[in-house]
């Protein structure tokens, strides 16, 4: 791998709270101007990760490099050229949108008019134009995430390290962060971002790699993830005796998987497999394209968001 | 260890003053409730023990019991001044509010963070001080300039108490035990350090216990300044000692949180 041209780089990298292991070998690179994704259910160690890429947690063997600087020895460095947005919040609840602003490039050892200067295009690209002397408390939570968003290039950054940034908002404050995400791509920042939300991983991230208990269980870019591992159409069906259903469906199924009352059979040929449930009463049959989540699955055995 | 832990100090000579300016905007929002809150409590003390127990007690040292109590409160506020702002003000930002994680994502260290904090509650310090030395200088108990002198003393009494509580809160659970090191540690050294009573009542072996204690060194730097007595030898030592006091719990709580904050 070309140091100079990745903007992240992780190689072996593990670590262990007492005998817990949360990352376990894990190497990936991130190139300039891509969206990567961590996507794995709670407990993947997708945070931890985030979080040495920042210098915030040291890994207790391998190597990281962010933006050219060996992390965390001069994460510091680094750090200048990086935007945070957090899992949680952390704004200044009760400073208005604008102190918010001010304060947090300060941090960055920004002057007052350096600030001033670019406080105008962050709040129009945050849709916050109106709220600029509102008090954040009196916010809602998708304004808060596009604060934060917002607060996030402040120091104009190379690389933007997003820890679930749609998670607890709802579907339309989360397309307009997705929408505001995919601007900046255009612009050329490298995105890094955990979620468990597959549709998030799908729409935004040009290569991602799947999570389970601190190690990779799958890397690539989403469609050919959904190729490799599935590649053929899925039928859900719900409200049957998902094992007597199993047998009688399996011999025209590639696959099957069983999870709760729910039955993923994954078919070349779906019409095959209709006929036979034909006249069953009070099944609820779904056919759809393959995502993701049949990726998680059926890497897993396990759904990701349950 | 040693390279790690050299990340951790302060970046460079001013990176903390975004961090005091971040507590000076919070503040301003509420700095009229602020300032009662400072001001009631050793303004309080210094009329009720001072009118009521002068009246019993007589001169002391030379002085009236109230002018003796004035240098003593002007030190014990800036004690309890600095301990509150960061055992309870500085343990919100660090812990509920993630004031500092969201700090610790820009190009600040922890140090920087700490040294922020240290002079923020040192400046309290300074203003709680400054007002109880005005109401004494008002009711002439001290002159004016006398005030002035004690400043410098009263903004390292500040360093000292904050430095300390930064330590407390690097390794307390929660709030709840916070009111142990008030209890246990704080209120006897109000007792202890001369600030009410002069140390010379205290039993030989306590006097010399308490005279290494930090509010002991600020009292005794604290009155001569305000009775305008003469500056002796011993300043020097108390200026150091005061100076170890501030210095080495700063090393000391940044390792802590260290390990508190980042793994």
């Amino acid at each position: 791998m070309n140091m100079s041209s990745a903007a992240i780089d992780l190689a072996g990298v593990r670590k262990s709270f007492g005998d817990k292991i949360i990352v376990d070998e894990l190497s990936f690179s991130v190139a300039r101007g891509e969206c990567f994704g961590l996507l794995g259910p709670n407990g993947a160690g997708k945070s931890t990760i985030a979080r040495m890429l920042l210098g915030m947690i040291s890994p207790d063997a391998g190597k990281i490099s962010v933006l050219n600087e060996p992390v965390p020895a001069r994460a510091r460095v680094a750090r200048v050229r990086i935007g945070v947005v957090p899992q949680f919040d952390n704004l200044e609840l009760q400073f208005t949108v604008r102190e918010n602003l001010l304060v947090f490039g300060r941090y960055f050892g920004m002057s007052a008019r350096k600030i001033d200067a670019v406080v105008p295009a962050l709040l129009e690209f945050a849709r916050l134009e109106s709220k600029k002397d509102v008090r954040v408390a009196e916010l809602s939570g998708g304004m808060k995430r596009r604060l934060t968003l917002a607060r996030a290039l402040i120091n104009d950054p190379h690389l933007l390290v997003m820890d679930e940034p749609t998670t607890g908002l709802d579907p339309h404050a989360r397309h307009l962060i997705w929408e505001r995400l995919r601007v900046l791509l255009v612009r050329g920042k490298t995105i890094l971002l955990t979620t468990h939300f597959m549709e998030e991983a799908e729409r935004l991230c040009d290569r991602l790699c799947v999570l389970e208990s601190g190690r990779k269980i799958a890397e690539g870019k989403p469609a050919a993830l959904i190729d490799e591992h599935i590649g053929c159409n899925v039928i859900e069906i719900y409200g049957g005796d998902p094992h007597e259903l199993s047998e009688l469906i399996g011999p025209y199924a590639r696959h099957i998987e069983v999870s709760g009352e729910t039955l993923f059979c994954y078919a070349l040929n779906p019409e095959q497999v209709r006929v036979q449930l034909r006249g069953r009463a009070g099944l609820r049959i779904l056919q759809r394209p393959p995502n993701l989540e049949d990726v998680f699955l059926r890497l897993t055995g396990r759904e990701m968001e349950k | 260890m040693g390279e790690s832990y050299a990340a951790l100090m302060p970046a460079n000579a001013y990176n903390w003053i975004a961090v005091w300016r971040r507590n000076f905007l919070a503040w301003r929002k509420a700095a009229l409730a602020s300032l009662l809150g400072n001001l009631a409590d050793p303004i309080t003390n210094l009329f009720g023990l001072g009118f009521g127990l002068g009246l019993i007690v007589g001169r002391v040292e030379g002085t009236s019991y109230i002018a003796f109590l004035a240098a003593g409160m002007v030190a014990t506020s800036a004690m309890t001044s600095a301990t509150f702002e960061t055992l309870y003000a500085a343990f919100a930002r660090m812990d509920a509010n993630r004031t500092w994680e969201a700090i610790l994502s820009t190009q600040l260290t922890l140090g920087d963070i700490v040294l922020g904090e240290l002079v923020w509650a040192a400046s309290k310090s300074v203003l709680a001080g400054a007002a109880i030395g005005i109401v004494a200088a008002a009711l002439g108990y001290a002159s004016w300039l006398s005030i002035l002198y004690a400043m410098p003393t009263v903004a390292l009494t500040g360093l000292v108490f904050a430095s300390l509580a930064m330590v407390v809160i690097s390794l307390a659970p929660s709030y709840d035990y916070f009111v142990f090191y008030q209890t246990l540690i704080l209120t006897p050294m109000v007792f202890l350090c001369g600030a009410v009573i002069p140390m010379s009542q205290l039993p030989s072996s306590f006097q010399h216990f308490a005279g290494l204690l930090p509010l002991a060194h600020s009292v005794d730097l604290i009155r001569p300044a305000m009775l305008e007595r003469a500056v002796s030898v011993s300043a020097a030592f108390h200026v150091s000692a005061l100076c170890m006091y501030a210095i080495l719990p700063f090393f000391a709580s940044t390792a802590l949180l260290r390990r508190r904050l980042l793994r």
